[in-house]
């Protein structure tokens, strides 16, 4: 069967297998071990169709591939658009690749209620999926908002702590910040007629969008709040800790593993793509804020009692280098902002996975209940350190490639914010090695920590594909750039445009 | 007043003539088929009989509707009119009616109800609130709405136990016959400022020149008639006790379908007359409805007092409709009182079932851990809750979509930024209900009671209707706009 011919309908195979997952789920009676097995299979499944995407992608081919469009709703005008281009389709995989190893994470940490458990992981990997395949505004709108519930009821039922505070918080935060979206995507409904991004944006670049010169500047701020809050940009990111503190590690590694990546995938594709005149016009105050996200996010990580609390704090700082490389406006910005994406995605998948490990062994996430682990635990340390190291971007693993692309970026576009965020660097060393240094060295100070379980097959299995992919990430990054590249290219087309209009005055 | 030169020679109405208000017949006598055959029957034995009669006779008005839908024209010397218009609220209220019979099967057995004349009041008051939609003369409206209130009045009352649903039945009795005083006093003045109540003749006065300054009052004294019966601000003070206190079902019913047939009289008295001081006079109503309504619910800890306020904001929302132009104002207020309909008379199917013996279980803390108990159920009131939240696939998202894109085209900008906030304010309380089924714990262990066949057949037609309205709105949406083509011209 020549594979090709799926094309047209992959995406949509890949997006909507793990909602019919969920709904096959409803029907099945409720037997706790059938239900997780059949949801692995699920997930893995749809994460083995979702390599079709890279295995077909014509690398050196710009634009969006795997494209399909159907009028859908004839008022308003609504397509069911989707497409990839190099960098969403990357996303797609990480997306895909991350669901399979949290449901065997949540294997046993979910022991009631388990039956809805899979079903709102698999309705969110649909939504996860849909925001980063939709090519019409309409679409990506619906999805993005379709992702809040599902994460929200994660957070809220199966948490722990102040889990309803938290999956409030969550909710509201993003709820109230999206409305802003969807005012601009109105407007530009209202004067362009339709919701399809590639028309919206020849629409603006032809300068037939009427008005759009005094109302550019409300639509770029419009977008670009919906997606702060998501990455989270300093000073956004306040619902951040508290939501991953009482999530579950399931929700915790989609969160920061997918959830935040919509917010810089939005900024990438939108906030770049629709209007970059406004976008060169706004940078230098969004770089100044992704440095302080930057910093601020590792002095706050510095402190933290709360290991889960600390990799919270992490993420902030790590998607302040996203966000600082994207609005660099240079290839080697752009192209480490989309690889720290992924990178981040894998490791700090991982470190979350870790922690709940942990945390399901005994029941707390403070630092100062561990210490000495590396004897009683010694596979469990082993991998820890593996995923710190990939995290703190040691030479050869997946976070060194990305940081060091966008520090290059950075400097390019200025030499300072390109200094002050290669202190960033620094600090992840420092908090994550001290953490690392008080949990698992010097001798065990609770005795309760000398019988631990090390990691038990299962999690074994969970964890391994991911410091492979950190592994492989960090020695063949070409792997993945050879894809991001072109796609960034395209991105980055009438930045160049403009840098030389500049030069032509 | 005449206005065909065919119907003032004719005197006897035509076959095609009774065929104009084929529904409304229908329903009148499946009505008083159940309001006789009440006391003839074995008590036991009127559940199941006449709930059946009466869903029946709604079944058949549906039917008589589409029927219907193939003699288009007037009727009746120019009073009644069939149009597109007319048929989309014609099944709106039949439909309604329909669903909410099916969801008070159950709910009249466990509150020992003698069903009789509630189905009977039902029917009747349907036929009420079909004719407003197909009215096209003022008095006649006024008769049709005097059917529909009188019916309702009476329902509100229904739980004679309990003194609360006595309190509502009074209260929405005083007040609501006070608003009607002003719809008929604004009927009056118009009568004056125009020479006639006709839509058409009016339409042509106020069309043509000078407008009579008694014709401004005339509206503002209907508005305030009919915004009392759409429980819009400033004369909404009536609707959370109301809600309180009736049935479940009959909230349920007279949230939707008296309102729908109000908005579609409401229509016309704004667009097919040409209402003057439309803008000025909805955008403060739509303004505080909205705001008044989001407000008081953010507070409420008793589920039907929420909804009542909610309905407060959504009356405020398809509001804002009326004050666009009318090319697509109509339209998205047509859209928005169907899909208004489907989630708001499933929302109250579920707070009927939930509500038990004596409607003991209406608070808030009665919701926590539905999602345990009963997983269907709760899955099924948060499709609801998200629709009226306004999320997308569902029908409420693509009712504030289309109402809010009208409002941009008629450059109402400081009113939909007014309504969008509201609708993040909104958000906040639907959200509450879905935190508390499935984020907290029951404090005592409540009976998970089983979901009877009709009720669980009302709830499937309210989600299918709810997401078909979310999922493929395009349909609906033209045949509204055709029928708002056909009604300006």
């Amino acid at each position: 069967m020549n594979l090709h011919t799926w094309n047209p309908v992959i995406l949509t195979l890949v997006t909507f297998i793990p909602m019919a997952g969920a709904l096959l789920l409803l029907l099945l009676p409720r037997r706790d071990r059938d239900i997780r097995v059949f949801s692995l299979v699920i997930s893995l499944f749809t994460f083995v169709l979702s390599l079709h995407l890279p295995v077909h992608f014509h690398r050196a081919q710009a634009g969006f591939q795997y494209e399909i469009d159907r009028a859908w709703i004839p008022i308003p005008n609504i397509h069911y658009h989707l497409g990839v281009d190099g960098i969403s389709m990357w996303l797609v995989v990480l997306t895909t690749f991350l669901t399979p190893l949290c449901v065997l994470i949540s294997w046993k940490s979910i022991d009631e209620r388990v039956k809805e458990f899979f079903i709102i992981l698999l309705v969110l990997e649909t939504a996860l999926i849909g925001v980063f395949v939709a090519l019409d505004l309409f679409v990506f709108y619906f999805f993005w908002e379709a992702t809040l519930i599902p994460m929200a009821l994660l957070i809220g039922m199966y948490g722990h702590g102040r889990k309803v505070y938290a999956a409030v918080k969550f909710f509201m935060y993003t709820m109230i910040a999206s409305v802003f979206m969807l005012a601009a995507i109105l407007w530009l409904y209202a004067k362009v007629g339709t919701f399809d991004f590639v028309t919206i944006q020849n629409a603006i670049r032809a300068g037939q969008v009427g008005g759009f010169a005094s109302a550019a500047q409300w639509l770029f701020l419009g977008f670009f709040i919906a997606f702060a809050v998501k990455v989270p940009l300093f000073p956004f990111h306040t619902w951040l800790p508290d939501a991953h503190v009482e999530a579950p590690t399931a929700g915790s590694v989609l969160l920061a593993g997918v959830l935040l990546k919509m917010g810089t995938y939005g900024l990438l594709r939108f906030n770049l793509g629709l209007f970059p005149e406004q976008a060169r016009a706004n940078a230098w105050w969004v770089m100044i804020l992704a440095l302080i996200g930057i910093i601020y996010g590792a002095l706050v990580a510095l402190v933290q009692p709360n290991m889960k609390k600390l990799i919270a704090y992490s993420s902030i700082s790590h998607l302040g280098f996203v966000v600082l490389g994207i609005f660099s406006f240079t290839q080697a910005g752009l192209d480490g902002a989309t690889y720290v994406m992924l990178a981040h995605g894998v490791s700090t998948g991982a470190l979350f996975m870790l922690a709940g490990a942990l945390y399901e062994r005994r029941h707390t996430y403070e630092i100062s209940e561990y210490g000495g682990l590396a004897s009683s635990l010694p596979v469990y340390a082993t991998f820890f350190l593996f995923v710190v190291l990939a995290s703190v971007g040691l030479p050869l693993l997946n976070g060194f490639v990305g940081e060091f692309l966008v520090l290059s970026g950075a400097f390019q576009a200025r030499a300072v914010y390109g200094i002050l965020g290669a202190t960033g660097v620094i600090w992840s060393a420092g908090y994550l090695l001290w953490m690392y240094q008080r949990v698992f060295y010097g001798k065990i100070t609770k005795p309760v920590n000398e019988t631990l379980p090390d990691l038990d097959l299962r999690e074994r299995i969970a964890l391994l594909p991911a410091m492979a992919a950190a592994l492989v990430m960090g020695v063949a990054p070409l792997l993945w750039l050879n894809a991001i590249s072109p796609a960034v290219q395209t991105a980055l087309a009438p930045f160049a445009q403009l840098a030389s209009k500049v030069v032509g005055q | 007043m005449m206005t065909t030169g065919a119907a003032v020679i004719q005197i006897m109405p035509q076959g095609a003539e009774y065929i104009r208000i084929l529904p409304e017949i229908v329903l009148s006598v499946f009505g008083m088929i159940i309001m006789v055959l009440d006391p003839l029957v074995d008590e036991r034995a009127t559940q199941k009989l006449l709930g059946g009669i009466a869903l029946l006779g709604s079944l058949a008005a549906i039917a008589a509707t589409l029927y219907q839908a193939q003699f288009p024209g007037f009727g009746f010397w120019g009073m009644v009119k069939v149009d597109g218009f007319s048929i989309f609220f014609h099944f709106l209220v039949t439909a309604i009616t329909a669903v909410v019979i099916l969801s008070s099967f159950e709910y009249m057995a466990v509150q020992r109800i003698r069903a009789g004349e509630y189905y009977g009041l039902i029917l009747l008051g349907a036929v009420g609130m079909c004719l407003m939609s197909s009215a096209v003369e003022l008095v006649l409206i006024f008769i049709a709405l005097e059917i529909s209130s009188i019916s309702t009045y009476v329902l509100a009352g229904f739980r004679r136990r309990a003194a609360i649903s006595s309190e509502a039945s009074l209260k929405y009795f005083l007040l609501g016959s006070f608003a009607t005083a002003f719809f008929l006093y604004g009927v009056a003045l118009m009568f004056g400022a125009t020479g006639s109540t006709s839509f058409s003749v009016i339409g042509q006065v106020l069309r043509s020149g000078q407008i009579p300054l008694l014709a401004y009052a005339g509206v503002a004294l209907m508005f305030v008639g009919l915004g009392f019966k759409v429980a819009a601000a400033p004369f909404h003070v009536w609707t959370p006790d109301v809600y309180e206190g009736a049935p479940a079902p009959v909230v349920g019913f007279m949230s939707t379908a008296p309102k729908a047939a109000v908005f579609a009289v409401l229509l016309r008295v704004m667009f097919e007359i040409n209402a003057p001081g439309r803008v000025g006079l909805i955008w403060v109503a739509t303004a505080l409805s909205m705001t008044l309504g989001n407000v008081g619910a953010l507070v409420q800890q008793n589920v039907k007092r929420l909804l009542a306020y909610s309905s407060i904001a959504h009356a405020g929302y398809l509001l804002v409709a009326f004050a666009s132009l009318p090319d697509n104002g109509i339209p998205a207020a047509m859209f928005y009182t169907a899909s208004y309909a489907a989630m708001n008379v499933g929302a109250f199917a579920v707070v009927s079932h939930i509500a038990g013996s004596g409607e003991r279980y209406v608070t808030l803390d009665d919701y926590a851990g539905l999602g345990r108990r009963s997983p269907l159920l709760a899955a099924t009131l948060t499709i609801f809750l998200l629709s009226l939240i306004g999320i997308p696939m569902t029908g409420g998202f693509f009712a504030k979509f289309y109402v809010f894109s009208a409002a941009l085209q008629a450059n109402l900008i400081g009113l939909t930024i007014i309504g969008v906030l509201n609708s993040a304010v909104g958000a906040y309380y639907y959200l509450r209900i879905i935190v508390v089924m499935y984020m907290r714990e029951a404090r005592e262990e409540l009976p998970a009671t089983p979901v009877s066949p009709a009720l669980g057949a009302a709830l499937a037609i309210s989600v299918a209707a709810t997401l078909y309205l979310g999922l493929l709105p395009g349909r609906v949406l033209e045949f509204a706009s055709r029928s708002a083509a056909e009604l300006l011209h």
